[in-house]
């Protein structure tokens, strides 16, 4: 035992010396992206580690807030009653991403209309054989098999993102249930994270929730075509997700919501998600190390983005970000020149 | 040369006196502790829903700052009397078989084997009920209880498999060796000369139970189930990954539900606003209180039995 | 005849009740099998040097393993000890030796209705002592967690220990005129010295298998950490998020850290064994 103090001291006194440790909490939406961005970015920068936890957007919010953490993540822009709690605090967009649908024990190609989807999560819809998804999917086989939805337990971007698209397109959801990132469930089954309804989907016959497009693609889930604005079935993918934020112009503070977006070939629940920091860093080296890694995330990184199923940021989106992040300071100078 | 040495006597006694009972108290300092630093997380929430509104409300509702932890009790209590249920009888069956029937050698296996029950991590019969619990209810049970039960409300709706009954079952499977061996500690304080007495008038085995051993070690394995109903309340992990966690009210035992320890083990790292966090923190107040109070009257009931 | 009848009646309840008996047996010892088989046979498979010396891989990648859980565990339990231990075992002595009066069984009784304080309870409180106001997870809340879950069986059992001291030993020192302080320090409390480490080991191997005042006090971190100012990864919060995920090769490592996470375990717990089995008492 005392070898083991002694030893753990020992070690504790060598770890002074060891990398920069930047310490994040947010997001499970981009979790997969982060963390393979976080381990490329150790490749060739060896003095600062990047310590991300997905503990989801709401958990994020609080956590950067209440600064325990240096960095925040979150797929919904926070409110501006959340950006009075925490002054000097900005957005910073990484990529775009896509909420799909997933269902579990139905063949592929399912299609909904949102008044389906709102009623599938109101609980009005309770059997996949019901007439109203049996209209939409002509010549499917849909078996008598009650509907088990699966939802998030924690604060959630993604559930943010997903209320948003079923708070514009259905007015009964609006006024019932709302928008926000944990709201009161009329049914179905909670999971922690991304990770915990995909798990929920993957494993419950019936399942029918609401996942980022990477946890689905990855773990081979079945997603349904939504129909959009503009009256398409549209499936979630890359491109449709570009398509969306094609018509978007974004705000400086860079919040804003592309759900339901018009244009033929958008996917309707589609989002940017951001890392948020404060614009004055009080600790100097990890205000440069955390500044110099959003630059190379928003640039070499997302060419990481594509194969992980996430939509690399348009082009005029980068040079506002760009700018924004010249304005992040550490001691009164600029974090990238001050290098 | 004496003096001094009294002296020096005196004093390493006074020092001993004095640090023994502060070490004392410093034990009633991390209770009052406990009490103090949820109290203090908890009240603004207290401050603007009130206590009443807190523990009877059934809307919980992070959007609207509306907290109302019914559904919570309501789950903790259900799957908590499951849990009892089960175990219970075969807890008893255990220590009676360990206390009165086994042969020796038996008797330190089997004692020892609930010892390693009782000793595997909570977040195990989480990972164990999560990959093996929950599909066999999903697969198997449920639509068989569903089948022959049915005409029950607490046994309809479609069998999801994660919901009150897996938890009821692992709070089971986790609260036995509490109940198990509080039960054999209960019997063992019986004399054996009531048991022989019971023998020699002619009495079977079982009949020295039933009509002198369970008398006896009734309220002792009464204050056992209040323990292990104290410990079921508070356990967290495992129930959190098979209750399902919806916040809902809920007849059929098939269905999700959410129990107090889970909802904070979900909620409190991400809970926005004081009012959240403090609406988490009153219901971690309150289950402290709750298994105070249960785990004081267990004790006073099975200490009660020993002094008779 | 109509008394033969009976008594074979009573012998076939006697049969049937030691039956039953017999089966709840079976029925409490078969989720034991089932757990241990399981953690033992899938966690086997996925247990190799890399799976226990290298940090996690990344979302997706395969390899990587569990070894910062390992330390970080082992880091979070040596914290706990050290602020746990001096207090349950303190509590204890004082117990044992001074606690007769009104505070002793004030001081008593706290420590055995302390003892089923829900974990998830002490998360909280740890939150609102330390995260909260040092602005940050870190490891020094987990092991405070760990720590004060420990103090009241600690005392409790100390306690006891110390109580098995004969009192020939006691009245043997003070009657040759050693102090009563040095009498509980060097006689005492060497005699019950085995029983008291049986006693912590016991209590630390317990706080091994904690999870949940672990999740927002320690968090979790995909590196190696030793600092007690920061965020720390443990074989229990890594258990329950690779359990929960969807991925096959995350549900794998979660069977294979609950295997871990059972032989560590299990080791603190023959260590205890062994320690009280060559102690004096």
């Amino acid at each position: 035992m005392r070898k083991l103090i002694a030893l753990s001291f020992l070690i504790a006194g060598s770890a002074l010396a060891a990398p920069l440790l930047i310490n994040g909490a947010g997001a499970t939406f981009p979790f997969p992206l982060y963390s393979k961005w976080f381990g490329e970015y150790q490749k060739t920068h060896k003095d600062a580690q990047f310590n991300y936890q997905s503990i989801g957007s709401g958990g994020g919010i609080k956590q950067i807030t209440a600064r325990t953490v240096d960095f925040g993540a979150s797929d919904a822009p926070m409110s501006d009653a959340e950006i009075a709690a925490a002054p000097g605090i900005m957005h910073i967009p990484t990529v775009l991403g896509a909420v799909a649908v997933v269902y579990n024990g139905l063949p592929a190609g399912l299609k909904l209309s949102p008044e389906a989807l709102a009623d599938l999560f109101l609980g009005k819809i309770t059997k996949w054989n019901d007439a109203r998804i049996a209209m939409l999917n002509p010549g499917m086989k849909l078996p008598d098999v009650a509907v088990t939805i699966a939802h998030r337990s924690d604060g959630s971007g993604t559930t943010a993102v997903f209320t948003d698209y079923l708070g514009k397109v259905s007015s009964e959801w609006k006024s019932k249930v709302g928008v926000g990132k944990a709201v009161k469930w009329p049914v179905g089954l909670g999971g922690k994270g991304n990770e915990g309804v995909t798990g929920l989907c993957k494993s419950t016959p019936g399942a029918l929730g609401y996942v980022e497009l990477a946890y689905a693609s990855q773990n081979k889930l079945t997603m349904a075509s939504l129909r959009n604005a503009d009256g398409e079935f549209v499936a979630p993918s890359i491109a449709s997700t570009s398509a969306a934020a094609a018509g978007v112009t974004l705000p400086a503070d860079f919040r804003v919501s592309i759900t339901n977006a018009k244009g033929k070939a958008s996917y309707p629940i589609s989002a940017f998600t951001y890392i948020l920091l404060y614009k004055d860093q009080a600790d100097a080296a990890k205000g440069r190390a955390l500044t110099q890694f959003l630059w190379w995330a928003t640039h070499e990184g997302q060419v990481v983005a594509g194969p992980l199923d996430y939509a690399p940021l348009p082009a005029a989106v980068v040079s506002k970000v760009e700018t924004a992040l010249r304005t992040i300071m550490v001691q009164g100078r600029s974090a990238l020149a001050a290098n | 040369m004496l003096l001094p040495q009294t002296d020096r006597r005196h004093i390493g006694d006074r020092v001993f006196g004095i640090v023994l009972p502060v070490l004392g108290c410093a034990l009633l300092a991390v209770a009052l502790i406990i009490f103090f630093a949820c109290a203090k997380l908890a009240l603004p929430a207290i401050e603007k829903l009130g206590v009443l509104r807190l523990l009877t409300g059934s809307d919980w509702n992070p959007v609207e700052e509306s907290f109302g932890a019914l559904p919570f009790i309501y789950g903790t209590l259900v799957t908590s009397l499951v849990g009892i249920v089960l175990a219970l009888p075969i807890s008893v069956g255990l220590a009676l078989f360990l206390t009165e029937m086994a042969p020796r050698q038996v008797r330190v296996v089997v004692a020892m084997l609930v010892q390693i029950l009782a000793g595997i991590p909570s977040v195990v019969y989480g990972l164990w009920g999560l990959m093996v619990l929950v599909p066999l209810l999903r697969s198997t049970v449920e639509p068989a209880l569903g089948r022959w039960l049915g005409f029950l409300p607490l046994f309809r709706g479609p069998p999801i498999g994660l919901g009150y009954l897996a938890a009821g079952i692992i709070l089971a499977i986790m609260i036995l060796p509490t109940i198990a061996s509080v039960t054999v500690e209960v019997l063992r304080t019986m004399p054996q000369a009531l048991r022989e007495g019971a023998l020699a008038l002619g009495a079977t085995p079982w009949e020295a139970i039933r009509l002198v051993v369970l008398p006896y070690a009734r309220r002792g394995i009464f204050g056992a189930a209040i323990l292990g109903l104290g410990r079921a309340l508070g356990e967290t992990m495992a129930v959190t990954m098979v209750i399902g966690n919806q916040p809902e009210i809920h007849a059929s035992l098939f269905s999700p539900g959410y129990t107090l320890p889970s909802v904070i083990a979900n909620e409190f790292a991400e809970a926005t606003g004081a009012v959240h966090t403090g609406a988490l923190a009153a219901l971690a107040l309150a289950l402290f209180l709750v298994s105070l109070t249960l785990s004081g009257a267990a004790r006073v009931l099975i200490r009660s039995r020993r002094l008779r | 005849m109509k008394m033969r009848v009976h008594s074979a009646v009573r012998r076939v309840v006697n049969w049937g009740m030691t039956g039953l008996c017999l089966t709840a047996v079976l029925m409490a010892l078969m989720p034991l099998g089932s757990i241990l088989w399981l953690v033992v046979s899938k966690g086997a498979r996925s247990l190799s040097i890399s799976f226990l010396t290298e940090l996690p891989a990344a979302v997706g990648e395969s390899g990587g393993g569990v070894g910062n859980a390992i330390v970080g565990t082992l880091y979070l339990v040596v914290l706990a000890g050290l602020l746990g231990l001096p207090l349950g075992v303190g509590a204890g002595v004082y117990l044992a030796e001074r606690g007769a009066g009104r505070l002793g069984s004030a001081v008593r009784f706290t420590a055995e209705v302390l003892g089923s304080v829900p974990s998830i309870v002490v998360g909280v409180v740890a939150y609102g002592l330390v995260v909260a106001t040092m602005h940050r997870f870190s490891a020094l809340a987990g092991g405070l967690a760990l720590g004060i879950l420990m103090v009241p069986t600690l005392a409790r059992a100390t306690e006891e220990m110390v109580r098995l001291v004969p009192h020939t030993l006691r009245e043997a020192s003070l009657a040759l005129g050693v102090p009563a302080w040095r009498t509980t320090l060097s006689i005492v409390l060497r005699t019950a010295w085995g029983g008291i480490l049986n006693v912590a080991l016991l209590g630390i191997a317990r706080a091994a298998g904690e999870t949940a005042p672990l999740l927002f006090t320690s968090l979790n971190n995909q590196y190696w950490n030793f600092r007690p100012d920061q965020p720390t990864a443990s074989l229990t919060v890594q258990i329950f998020n690779y359990a929960i995920s969807p991925y096959e090769d995350w549900q794998r490592k979660a069977w294979g850290s609950a295997l871990v996470l059972l032989l560590l375990v299990g080791l603190l717990s023959l260590l205890a064994h062994f320690t009280r089995r060559r102690s004096a008492i």
